[in-house]
């Protein structure tokens, strides 16, 4: 499914090469649930970038699917994201004075597929309900506790039926106990719908929720622990 | 992403910080308000201006009758008696770019009322047509001579200010006799002062009276004496200064013409002739349609044939026309550059606000990128925003414009007229400006990385 072959990341500041990554080889395959730990300034951020299309590589290949992805435009990249690729941030990032239902529908004013008005708000209010808000349509995200934004923020990443969701630090703004539960619903979403998670975090407790961890350090994987043996049941 | 999906993000987006949108929609209020306010105030002075040049005479076609010539010797312009009141009558029925139409049979002699004398250098008898081709029709005192003396041949007169001076004293004149040639005529009007043309003649010193009245009484001149005349003319050099002395006496100098003349030469029978005809165009640009309408018809009232000359000339006020149509130009270059003005200044409002709204929702274009929103979606909504904005702008501008000159109109009392080229213009114009000046901001907002805008604080 997701196929990193010796990638690397350069960033120039000034004058100065400041390599990010240097060489990550990575194979994800369809249906896993990847952790990416590492302390920050490891390089982890970046690789979710380059893998996530909204970063491209120095150098390197990067297989989406069976396709080499690393060398595309801007709109390319905007396309595939769009098909693909779900995201679910750390700080949320809804739309502010926009309803919970909106927010979700969001994604699909930029898809090529041709839904009418009434199909998007069905599909937008039909993962509201899957995600535990189906009361709370038309509630603005300031209305929403952090926990119920970020599920907002789930439904949102769902809402064009992606192969992969990325989770950038998605608990990292929460309490522990609302944590447990997103945890949960990423697994359960792994297990049920069959969609390739990939996790960053710097919280082991947080990793072990994943099938696999992968450990970055100074833009290399340090180790790769296959299969993690703390598979809970959901 | 389809049309209706971006209006209602511009919309929303808009929504979100009303005040700022208000503010920011201001200047194209104030501009398309001014652009409108301006241009109709400017199309109220194009029209007075034109009324006022209308009342000079821009609009006033002379026709007069051609050159006679016997022998060889032209007599100039006017010499030939082809003109008829009925011809007239026809340009009025049947040109139908022309307002109004006055047949004119001139004369100059003396007037007198009590022991007084005077000659004017106006004595034109007319129809009370003649009012409204001169743009006349406001009276100082008293009332027009009607259709109906003319035909009765009624003695009556109208005089301007400049005989009231000099016959009366400037005391009333209504109702007092003038005699001209010893025939007595009633003033029944004083015509209010219009001054001096722009050669300098004086416009006051005018009398008028029905033509009938002139033609037959006064005047008295028939096609014969003036074909004598012409005749005279070329053979003869006697002295004709003598029948004056005797104004009353129409005495003829000429040896009678005797039976076997008379037969030898006879008189072609016609009706009445007029010096000339004064028409009015309905306005400075019917002016060509109104010359070629009635040479057509004047030559087949006057049988010409194809490659005959015309017996008749029209005479056009080309330099008052040329003064009026770039005086109005002048004004109307003049309120398009306030307009621009007023415009740009409003464009560059809203592209500040646009700047401004893009860094602050850096996050926002950020996210949109990333769940799949492509440079171009982002021009576009960014885009569209502005566009929303000044179309708003202009819609209200134009409502607060045709306010504004409404109020203009009936407080200051300056003359304005509603133009719906103006209302297309500014429409068009501020969503131009919206284009114009939203583009950079939106191009900016495309250009932005994702990455860099997810975490921008």
């Amino acid at each position: 499914m997701i196929e990193l072959r010796d990638i690397h990341k350069t960033y120039r500041l000034g004058e100065v090469d400041l390599p990010v990554l240097m060489g990550v080889s990575l194979n994800v395959l369809r249906g896993e649930f990847v952790a990416l730990m590492g302390a920050s300034g490891s390089g982890k951020s970046t690789l979710m970038n380059i893998v996530g299309c909204l970063d491209r590589p120095t150098s390197g290949e990067y297989w989406l699917d069976g396709m080499e992805i690393s060398r595309l435009n801007a709109t390319e990249q905007a396309r595939l994201r769009n098909r693909f690729i779900g995201f679910v941030f750390q700080t949320f990032n809804l739309l502010p004075r926009t309803t919970a239902l909106e927010n979700v529908m969001m994604p699909l004013l930029y898809t090529k597929e041709n839904l009418s008005e009434g199909q998007k708000k069905q599909r937008a209010a039909r993962l509201l309900e899957k995600v535990g808000l189906g009361d709370r349509f038309d509630h603005l995200p300031s209305q929403l506790s952090g926990g119920q934004q970020q599920r907002v923020a789930i439904a949102r990443s769902l809402i064009n039926h992606p192969q992969v969701l990325l989770a950038d630090e998605p608990t990292g703004n929460l309490d522990s106990r609302t944590n447990e539960e997103l945890l949960q619903m990423f697994q359960k979403l792994n297990n049920t719908e069959d969609i390739t998670i990939i996790l960053v975090t710097h919280d082991p407790g947080v990793a072990q929720h994943a099938k696999r961890i992968i450990n970055i350090k100074d833009g290399l994987i340090e180790k790769r622990s296959d299969m993690l043996e703390s598979q809970k049941p959901v | 992403m389809n049309w209706r999906g971006i209006l209602r993000t511009a919309l929303n987006a808009l929504r979100r910080n009303v005040m700022r949108t208000m503010l920011t929609t201001l200047g194209i209020v104030i501009g398309v308000a001014a652009v409108i306010t301006m241009m109709e105030i400017g199309n109220g002075a194009t029209i007075a201006i034109q009324r006022t040049m209308a009342s000079m005479g821009a609009n006033t076609l002379v026709v007069v009758p051609g050159a006679a010539s016997t022998g060889g010797i032209n007599f100039g312009m006017g010499s030939i008696m082809t003109l008829t009141p009925q011809d007239a009558d026809a340009i009025i029925k049947e040109v139908p770019a022309i307002r109004s139409v006055a047949p004119i049979v001139r004369a100059r002699t003396q007037l007198v009322f009590a022991n007084r004398n005077y000659v004017p250098t106006y004595l034109y008898g007319t129809t009370p047509a003649f009012l409204e081709v001169r743009d006349w029709t406001n009276l100082d005192s008293g009332e027009a001579f009607t259709d109906h003396d003319v035909l009765n041949v009624n003695k009556v007169c109208m005089v301007g200010q400049t005989i009231v001076r000099q016959l009366f004293g400037g005391e009333s004149p209504i109702g007092k006799e003038i005699r001209i040639r010893n025939v007595a005529f009633k003033v029944i009007g004083v015509l209010s002062p219009k001054g001096a043309n722009m050669m300098g003649m004086d416009q006051d010193d005018i009398l008028l009276a029905p033509w009938t009245t002139i033609k037959y009484r006064v005047v008295a001149s028939s096609l014969s004496a003036a074909n004598q005349s012409s005749t005279n003319a070329a053979n003869g050099n006697e002295v004709t200064s003598l029948n004056q002395v005797y104004p009353n006496l129409q005495q003829s100098l000429y040896p009678a013409a005797s039976a076997t003349e008379q037969a030898d030469t006879p008189q072609p029978i016609r009706f009445t002739n007029v010096d000339q005809i004064l028409t009015a165009a309905q306005s400075a640009g019917q002016i060509p349609a109104a010359i070629q309408e009635m040479t057509s018809l004047l030559r087949e009232r006057h049988h010409l044939l194809t490659g005959d000359e015309n017996d008749f000339s029209i005479r056009d006020m080309t330099e008052i026309t040329k003064a009026m149509s770039s005086t109005t130009e002048l004004i109307t270059k003049l309120l398009l550059c306030v307009a621009m003005i007023s415009l740009i200044v409003g464009g560059i409002g809203i592209m500040n606000i646009m700047l401004v709204s893009v860094t602050e929702r850096t996050r926002e274009i950020g996210l949109r990128m990333a769940v799949g929103a492509e440079p171009a979606d982002i021009l576009r909504q960014f885009l569209t925003e502005a566009i929303v904005l000044c179309l708003l702008g202009g819609t209200m501008g134009i409502v607060l414009g045709r306010c504004a000159s409404y109020v203009v109109t009936s407080v200051l009392h300056w003359p304005t007229a509603a133009s719906v080229g103006a209302i297309v213009v500014s429409v068009v114009v501020s969503a131009v400006v919206g284009v114009v000046f939203g583009f950079y901001p939106a191009w900016k907002a495309s250009r932005l990385d994702p990455i860099d805008a997810l975490r921008y604080e």
